[in-house]
């Protein structure tokens, strides 16, 4: 009993100085009266609809916002607001703004708050925005099949080819995996904190970022061991399988954060730019299988066919999900964290591989040889290549 | 900056009796429409271009502007304040006027709140409208927040022209500008204070008319002078950049957007309409207008009373301005706008509802 008042004093004093300041606010002593409001809006998510335009807008700055006219390509347009137009700290409203929008040309948002501050969003190809409908629902899992599925597993079926190949090709061909995953870990790393930089401040992205990274790779590392504590009890010397399975859970929560960024195009009205990302994807996506089967090619195992399905069904499968989540419910938050689950996730199999490859010596001298660093600089060259593609 | 917004204005102006008269709560009446949330739903599949909602109805009237000169708006007792006219042995008047510099937040558009500096509280200020060879005298009170001046079109000797340095009348100063009404024809006064730029956009700037003396001495000097009766109107095209980028949000005619596209002007067909025409519009370098299913006499400067040229759109530099003559044909609206597809898109847009005459 006296422990828990004492774990409650501080929390009593705490809500008193709350008290204090929000009655006698010493913040707008500093301010002072007829200082201008900081607002904020951000537009958190666009749809586009035959002859109509609806945005969702959060006011993420500390001070009440009111929204007092729309300007659609520089010019007054009449609009409704779903939740009124004047937003607290946090709150959201969708305007709904009946215009002619041109199907693939750009147009212009502009929100004017009460001040005459004014907000942008620019759609650069206007396309109109999927529904959840079964025609979408279609084409989202065709998409996602492309560029996650199919990729794959074509590479995947490298592995009768790896497995006919010398022990130094082997080495090589592992380095390659992590060369591949390096770059993805880099790719995915900067595109998750230009994400969480694009989020409102009050969702701290970067920190959002950090975190889910973090938690992706510690659940990771459990599952390995939990895995491995398993197999190791039916087949001894399976450890190649083991680290297969795990670089494709890691490649299929990297290609969730990829069909989540394809989707989300959709949903922010940049569809048309959609297309060339898509083959760029697919191409980039290839190399993922290579990753997957390397480690199995170096042990020399056998693995069914079925197997090689489930593999790589599990690193590409995500992506269609991803591409569902994207294209309909999309918001950033989701965006930076699965990118950052992502790169939890694969920094933790590029950790797994390179414990792998040193089982035999130090480090320094494994990764020192010849082939190795040959098989590292080839997998980040085969990524950047095709990389290009998207970017 | 805008240090004073409402409060202060209501504390500077509790010092200045003048002013607290004609300026009243309008901020306040305008947020507590604001609070009911978007009044008006378009009509499903429709596309409806123009500003949502309307002004609050108690602040700055652009019907009531488009019809006023020397304060003939006020009550008698109330205009006694601002305005006052006596007769000189050779039968021209003195006028005197009563004109303060204040800042103020006004309604640019529904719901949308400008941090302006104003004659006597609005934007345009005053319309000025003298006889030629009449006597004009200004007493101009700086009650704002920076040094102002007010700088006249129209013949006056250098002392008067409140632009030369050292004349910027700083704030709580007075000073009377005195000149003879000369030329006649369309003129405009504003402030000259450097930045010029701020000082003009940011709202000081008012219509002033010098109308002909009549050419026989037994016609009856009308609200026109020497002009033809006529229904007349004073637009001044003018535009707010309310992000302070050097870039225009809000154009108008007489400053609320679309307000006469939502309350069209009242005409009558087969009675002349006489349209004063001013051009303050800061940061374009022209402003435009164009009347559907008419045309109209132009008067370029109005300092003539032979129509230059006939025309359905008249451009017009930063400064200038032309006195518009036209007698509507048929009843019904007849839309009128800036030939810049932008300004009239970004709230530059009205409405004539020309009607059949009472018989």
């Amino acid at each position: 009993m006296r422990r828990v008042l004492l774990a409650l004093i501080p929390l009593a004093l705490l809500a008193a100085l709350l008290v204090v300041i929000v009655q006698w606010g010493p913040a707008d002593a500093v301010r002072g009266e007829d200082y201008p409001p900081l607002e904020r809006i951000t537009f958190q998510r666009l749809t586009l609809e035959p002859g109509s335009i609806a945005i969702n807008l959060l006011n993420d700055g500390p001070d009440p916002v009111s929204i007092a006219q729309v300007q659609v390509d520089d010019a007054f347009w009449t609009f409704t607001a779903d939740n009124g137009v004047v937003l607290d700290h946090l709150a959201r409203t969708t305007l709904h703004i009946p215009y002619p929008w041109v199907a693939g040309e750009a147009h212009v948002v502009r929100v004017l708050t009460s001040t005459g501050t004014a907000f942008e969003h620019e759609i650069p190809v206007a396309v109109e925005t999927p529904t959840p409908n079964a025609r979408f629902f279609g084409v989202f899992t065709l998409i996602g099949l492309y560029v996650g599925v199919i990729p794959v597993m074509i590479g995947l079926l490298w592995f009768p080819f790896m497995k006919r190949l010398p022990v130094r090709a082997m080495d090589f061909l592992l380095a390659l995996t992590v060369g591949l995953l390096a770059f993805l870990l880099v790719d995915g790393a900067s595109e998750g904190l230009e994400s969480a930089e694009l989020l409102p401040e009050s969702f701290q992205g970067v920190v959002l970022f950090g975190l889910a990274a973090a938690g992706a790779y510690l659940l990771l590392e459990g599952v390995g061991a939990w895995l491995r504590g398993r197999r190791s009890s039916v087949a001894e010397g399976r450890s190649g399988w083991v680290l297969a399975v795990l670089i494709a859970v890691g490649i299929g929560l990297h290609n969730f954060g990829e069909g989540l960024a394809i989707g989300s195009a959709f949903a922010l009205g940049e569809a048309a730019l959609g297309t060339l990302l898509i083959v760029g994807f697919t191409l980039h996506n290839t190399t993922e299988g290579l990753a997957i089967v390397a480690p199995l090619a170096r042990e020399g195992q056998r693995v069914s066919i079925g197997d090689l399905a489930k593999l790589g069904l599990i690193g590409g499968v995500p992506t269609i999900a991803g591409a569902w989540l994207g294209g309909f419910v999309y918001s950033p938050v989701w965006s930076v964290l699965f990118l950052a689950i992502g790169v939890g996730a694969i920094a933790q199999v590029v950790v797994q591989i390179v414990r792998h490859m040193t089982r035999e010596g130090s480090v320094a001298r494994v990764l020192a040889t010849g082939p190795v660093l040959a098989g590292l600089f080839a997998g980040f060259a085969v990524m950047y290549v095709t990389g290009m593609l998207v970017g | 900056m805008w240090q004073l917004t409402r409060r202060s204005w209501l504390r500077v102006t509790g010092l200045a009796s003048l002013a607290g008269s004609i300026v009243g709560g309008v901020r306040l009446a305008g947020q507590a429409r604001q609070g009911e949330g978007v009044a008006h739903h378009p009509a499903h599949g429709s596309h409806v271009m123009g500003t949502v909602g309307r002004v609050a109805p108690d602040g700055f009237n652009p019907a009531t502007y488009l019809k006023a000169w020397n304060f003939n708006d006020l009550a008698p007792e109330e205009r006694s304040k601002y305005y006052k006219e006596t007769t000189r042995p050779d039968g021209t008047l003195l006028r005197e006027y009563e004109i303060f510099a204040a800042d103020r937040e006004i309604e640019i558009a529904p719901g949308l709140f400008f941090p302006a500096w104003t004659f006597n509280g609005q934007v345009p200020g005053p319309t000025i409208r003298a006889t030629e060879g009449d006597r004009v005298r200004v007493s101009f009170r700086n009650l704002g927040s920076h040094p102002h001046s007010m700088h006249f079109h129209g013949w006056h000797p250098p002392a008067m022209d409140g632009a030369l340095a050292g004349q910027e009348v700083q704030p709580g100063e007075t000073f009377v500008y005195e000149f003879d009404a000369d030329p006649f024809g369309l003129h405009l006064y504003h402030c000259h204070t450097v930045p010029l730029k701020r000082h003009i956009h940011k709202g000081l700037y008012g219509a002033f008319i010098i109308d002909p003396r009549s050419s026989s001495p037994s016609a009856p000097l009308g609200a026109g002078g020497g002009r033809p009766p006529a229904d007349e109107f004073v637009m001044v095209m003018n535009a707010f950049d309310t992000t302070f980028d050097a870039e225009n949000e809000v154009y108008a005619v007489n400053t609320v957007a679309n307000a006469y596209a939502h309350d069209p002007i009242r005409v009558t067909v087969g009675r002349p309409v006489r349209i004063y025409l001013v051009n303050v519009t800061e940061f374009d370098p022209v402003n435009s207008l164009h009347l559907h299913g008419m045309f109209f006499d132009i008067y370029r400067t109005g300092t003539s009373l032979t129509p230059s040229e006939k025309s359905d759109t008249i451009m017009l530099c930063q400064g200038e301005r032309a006195i518009l003559e036209t007698t509507f044909r048929y009843p019904g609206d007849f839309m009128f706008h800036a030939h810049q597809s932008e300004f009239a898109e970004l709230g530059w847009m009205g409405l004539f509802r020309a009607e059949a005459p009472l018989t």
